[in-house]
């Protein structure tokens, strides 16, 4: 074809087009999902008001529902997940590059990518009928044993609860952490890991100053990514926290939070107060994950300036 | 090559005849409680395999089915909390019993068998409210001398999700516990004010964690108490007996209760008179609208249901359900042809 066909440039334009109302289609999901949570939540809005967040009276019979246990729940089990679940996956992510055999590195590596394909009710059945029984008979009767003396670990060792839950949280979030960490870590270029050695330093001084500092905005992006599914996870959590509507300040104690409260509850609320708490609920917990990959992408942004390094 | 070709063609054949058939057939849509599923999915089988009338059935709990029935998207809703007669007047619906369950309670307790434990309405009040907090409480070793009871803590199982079995339990404390009714109140889900207290999603769930949690208690259908090899309790019944559950004693429960003077059958198997009478049973219901838009298909639904009043009690017994007693049935019948119309005429089936 010598004469450039007219039918290409329209070719292009509605190409651009279609990429375009493609890409509409996620803000318009999100807009439609918030306007219609805030839209089912307010009569319990208008009904509770500010209460709603702070109160832990959470009643059917008297149509009185407060959040707050279920708000707690939910920032507290992640963050149980998250201070187990970080340094491990760290850990485990500089093994596998920097200390590891190949071969050992990559069957670990694939028995990682394998746990996060399990599906979280497995998680779920498992903390419930093996682990939580292991923790009511060992782990327990242990930190009670030897940090009793805190209200953190005080109470009845039932083996389900608020502990467990960030347990089986952790487990879940691991793999994800861990492996977007492993593949910052090698992205960490040859040359300037090899210049760091050539000058004498160990190993850990490397993995210090150059390996974490290099890969740390892909690290902090694991992280979010990790907290973003810890938030909103379900099912596994359901089966472990012991769903109880009350703020206690021991980890053992049953706790709940908003995931699993809605799962719980949603199927046979009848009355429309009741529906519309369970509606607020999710929205907070749709603002709350907002706000976290919010404060992630702004966080990023301030390493890129500050640091001019990463990916 | 050309048989394929041969068996293809009949194949398609055979198959646009299976679709004409079953397009001719009747299909009837209901939807509503979980608890009865179980029998409900075996009664539509058994019909379809014996009349080709066809029974979708969703157990989407209570509260939808009584959210579809009122939407009319649905033939028929099943609610295991019966409405009460003013809201069946309003929603122009007409509500009957299907079938009857038990509630019993099951303990995890180390050495303590099915059926040993016994325990009153009041003592049982005040273990779910949290007042008594160990299995060695003198109100509980009072009334079992014999058993060799743990300081152990109690946790209180309970049900998580809205069910209709929550709202036999707690209607029953309400009726044995003055406390209890004051301070939780009845419903299908309410306030569990033990400081102890777990909460499971359906009867697998409760029942799960009284199995995995040393020194727990819950309630749960019989029916699970009995698959899962749960210890059972005894309790003390309005006689006065203590009774171990089974189907004679929910039967009993049935048999006492005065239908009669219960509009909509709103009517609570709780706490009913009888030596044989276990303490805590219920009647899962079906809602109709009480116009029906098509004659042909409330004929259909009311033949079903005879059926299953007259030959499904044997199934239900099995799944440990209570049927219908006999004389309850006649007046259910006697609703049906005083409130049940299509367009303007009372049913016939």
């Amino acid at each position: 074809m010598t004469k450039a066909n007219p039918a290409t440039s329209k070719g292009d334009s509605y190409f651009k087009w279609l990429t375009a109302i493609c890409s509409l289609i996620t803000p318009l999901l999100m807009a439609g999902i918030f306007l219609e949570l805030v839209a089912h939540s307010l009569p319990s809005i208008k009904k509770f008001g500010v209460g709603f967040l702070i109160s832990q009276n959470w009643n059917p019979v008297t149509e009185q529902f407060g959040g707050a246990s279920s708000i707690y729940g939910t920032i507290v089990s992640t963050l149980i997940a998250m201070v187990i679940a970080v340094p491990l996956a760290i850990a485990i992510a500089l093994f596998l590059v920097e200390l590891a055999r190949p071969g050992v590195s990559k069957v670990v590596s694939t028995m990682i990518e394998l746990l996060a394909a399990i599906p979280s009710i497995i998680y779920g059945m498992w903390g419930m009928f093996v682990f939580g029984p292991f923790m009511a008979k060992h782990v327990q009767p242990l930190l009670q044993g030897v940090l009793g003396f805190l209200p953190l670990f005080q109470g009845p060792p039932m083996g389900l609860g608020m502990l467990t839950a960030g347990i089986i949280l952790a487990f879940m979030i691991l793999p994800f952490i861990c492996a977007i960490t492993r593949d910052v870590f090698q992205l960490v270029p040859h040359v300037v890991k090899e210049s760091a050695y050539g000058m004498g330093a160990t190993t850990w001084e490397v993995t210090r100053k150059v390996t974490i500092p290099y890969g740390l905005v892909g690290i902090i992006g694991a992280l979010f990514l990790g907290l973003g599914r810890a938030l909103g996870e379900t099912m596994a959590v359901t089966f472990v926290i012991g769903n109880a509507h009350n703020i206690a300040a021991s980890l053992f104690a049953p706790g709940n939070s908003i995931a699993s409260t809605l799962a719980n509850e949603f199927t046979e609320a009848t009355d429309p107060v009741y529906i519309s708490s369970l509606m607020e609920l999710g929205l907070v917990l749709f603002i709350i994950t907002y706000l976290v990959q919010v404060g992630a992408q702004f966080m990023l942004r301030k390493l890129y300036k500050s640091w001019s390094v990463g990916l | 090559m050309k048989k394929v070709m041969w068996l293809a063609v009949a194949l398609v054949g055979l198959m646009a005849l299976a679709g004409l058939a079953q397009a001719e057939d009747l299909t009837l849509n209901g939807a509503g409680a979980s608890f009865p599923y179980p029998i409900y999915s075996q009664w539509t089988h058994k019909y379809n395999s014996l009349t080709g009338v066809k029974i979708n059935y969703q157990s989407i709990g209570s509260g939808g089915g009584i959210a579809q029935i009122k939407a009319k998207t649905v033939d028929f809703g099943a609610s295991d909390e019966p409405l009460k007669p003013e809201a069946l007047a309003e929603a122009k619906l007409v509500q009957f019993p299907m079938v009857i369950g038990g509630v019993v309670l099951v303990v995890n307790i180390p050495g303590v068998g099915p059926g040993q434990l016994k325990l009153t309405g009041e003592v049982l009040g005040d273990i779910f409210l949290g007042k008594i907090s160990k299995w060695d409480d003198p109100a509980i070793k009072g009334l079992n001398p014999d058993l060799k009871l743990p300081s152990q803590a109690i946790t209180v199982a309970h049900r998580t999700d809205g069910s209709g079995t929550t709202f036999i339990f707690t209607s029953y404390l309400a009726m044995v516990s003055p406390a209890w009714k004051e301070k939780v109140g009845a419903g299908k889900a309410v306030k569990w004010p033990a400081a102890n207290s777990i909460g499971g999603k359906g009867n697998e769930g409760v029942a799960g964690q009284v199995k995995v949690v040393s020194g727990a208690i819950g309630y749960v259908e019989y029916a699970y108490a009995l698959q899962n090899k749960m210890a059972f309790t005894q309790l003390k019944n309005k006689s006065g007996k203590f009774l171990s559950p089974s189907l004679e004693a929910f039967q009993g429960a049935a048999a006492n209760a005065d239908w009669k003077n219960a509009p909509g059958y709103y009517l609570m198997l709780n706490n009913q008179p009888g030596d044989q009478s276990w303490p805590i049973a219920g009647a899962t219901y079906i809602l109709l609208q009480q116009d029906q838009p098509n004659a042909a298909k409330a004929a259909a639904m009311l033949k079903y249901f005879t059926w299953c009043y007259e030959h499904g009690g044997e199934m239900a017994a099995k799944l440990d359900y209570v049927p219908l007693p006999k004389t309850v049935v006649e007046m259910v019948k006697a609703t049906w042809a005083k409130e049940l119309k299509a367009d303007g005429k009372p049913v016939t089936y």
